[in-house]
């Protein structure tokens, strides 16, 4: 008796009727009252079997415990780093959390990280009752100290890796570049050269802007070999 | 008072040409300005408001936070420009009265619940005041919230409606404020069918009261379809190219 009233990938606004009946399962950005369904944001319906949900067009992302994130360096503490990750909450990184048996008392803190300087850094811990505390004592994480960060809309990460990652291999296995996709929307690029970085990040500007249209993945695939063409690559 | 003009005319026309129920020629468009997360321009006749929202965001003070939600913080502001003699451009009583009516309406329409210890800031700036300023702001402020994707119930469109020689009729002016008998400004939630601002400024009976909610109810569901074409029309560009 569910009665869904949106298309797979329909675009959706706040306040619209998405689906009704009492069998079905409000999503992420919907809400249910009654037995009726309504959207909350500007986005792109999903429509599974008795269940919607919406994946948004705009606005931020809330990181959670695990996620990966890129922040930038915006203060030091004695023992600790602040860093802005693009979300309400500025995250803390203890000095004990990314370097081993640091001494406050005979090292300068400044001499690993200092303001302005990006990183790679995993969300550590995070509740409701304190802003998030991040870690770099992983493989791969740290000071980022080649290749370019670029900031895109955190609403756009989804769409930049793609259902089973596609998007992404479309981007990485045509061009060499390593890729690294931050859920708060920062993505690290390293290329083999500063013709295929060109490439990518526009690329990347280019899945910013046209996220709402089907049939992308290709899209972008003919636009990294046409513009490969263009510049003489290989 | 030297000359009070004709309001409802021989042919039952109000002072402008439009009939009773009759909205004044409306535009709305969303994402203007580019520095802001989300933003939006509406036009009601001769009114035009800009709002503008940023966050949610780190507050620049600590002490305002709550930790079960976001705070909303609005100003709604008349530009000296924006009426006929220059408005001093301080805060005035009425201004601050406008901008606290404008963010409960807006609080009740966003989950302020899933952004705690953060704040949604939206400014309202009032461009040309020429009636129904604050039901322009409302509308255009709920627009700019949904451009910002902040999650909320449903958008809020709103009018005024009053009474006027004895007539109600919606979407009053400057003048039909000014020279008429009563002004209601009501805030809707169309699709979940609720009030989030209801105002009245003058007298109206039972009955006359229930005539306006009808009337209102009509001009709101004409204003929110045109807020949903606005926002489709912000991502149509893109498809047509």
């Amino acid at each position: 008796m569910a009665n869904i009233y949106v298309a797979n990938r329909q675009i959706v606004k706040p306040g619209d009727l998405l689906a009704e009946g009492d069998d079905v399962t409000a999503g992420s950005y919907t809400y249910k009252v009654g037995s009726k369904v309504y959207g909350t944001v500007i986005g792109l319906a999903e429509v599974k079997e008795n269940a919607v949900s919406i994946i948004p067009l705009e606005g931020i992302v809330v990181p959670r415990e695990g996620d990966l994130v890129i922040g930038v360096v915006v203060g030091v503490g004695i023992t600790n780093w602040f860093i802005d990750i693009r979300a309400p909450y500025k995250a803390v990184l203890n000095a004990s959390e990314a370097v081993e048996q640091f001494n406050p008392l005979t090292d300068d803190i400044r001499k690993y990280l200092d303001v302005g300087d990006y990183i790679l850094a995993k969300i550590l811990i995070f509740d409701r009752s304190r802003g998030p505390v991040l870690t770099t004592k992983a493989k791969g994480l740290g000071k980022i100290v080649e290749g370019v960060v670029v900031d895109v809309k955190p609403s756009r990460v989804p769409r930049i890796v793609g259902k089973k990652k596609t998007m992404l291999e479309a981007l990485t296995s045509s061009t060499n570049c390593n890729i690294t996709v931050a859920v708060n929307g920062r993505i690290w690029i390293k290329c083999p050269n500063s013709l295929l970085e060109d490439i990518v990040i526009r690329a990347i500007r280019k899945i910013e802007s046209e996220a709402h249209i089907p049939g992308l993945t290709d899209r972008i695939r003919k636009f990294i070999e046409d513009e490969k063409r263009r510049v003489g690559i290989r | 008072m030297s000359s009070r003009p004709t309001l409802i005319g021989e042919n039952g026309l109000r002072h402008d040409h439009r009939r009773p129920d009759e909205l004044r020629p409306i535009k709305m468009e969303v994402g203007v300005l580019k520095n802001a997360d989300g933003s939006a321009l509406v036009e009601f006749g001769n009114t035009k408001v800009i709002a503008a929202v940023y966050g949610p965001r780190e507050p620049p003070a600590k002490y305002m936070l709550s930790p079960e939600k976001a705070i909303v913080r609005c100003r709604y502001h008349m530009a000296p420009f924006s009426t006929i003699e220059r408005k001093s451009p301080a805060p005035s009583r009425r201004e601050i009265e406008l901008s606290k009516v404008i963010r409960e309406a807006l609080e009740s329409a966003i989950f302020t619940e899933l952004f705690p210890r953060s704040a949604i800031d939206i400014f309202i700036e009032v461009l040309q005041a020429d009636g129904g300023t604050r039901t322009a702001g409302l509308t255009a402020a709920s627009l700019a919230l949904a451009d910002a994707g902040v999650p909320m119930r449903d958008l809020i469109a709103a009018v005024a409606v009053g009474k006027v020689d004895g007539v109600i009729v919606l979407d009053i002016d400057e003048v039909e404020d000014e020279y008429g008998e009563a002004d209601m400004p009501i805030g809707i939630m169309p699709s979940i069918n609720q009030v989030v601002l209801l105002q009245l400024n003058g007298v109206m009976t039972r009955e006359e009261f229930d005539i306006a909610m009808d009337l209102a109810m009509k001009g709101v569901s004409e204003i929110y379809r045109l807020q949903k074409e606005a926002l489709s029309k912000k991502y149509m560009l893109y498809t047509e190219e």
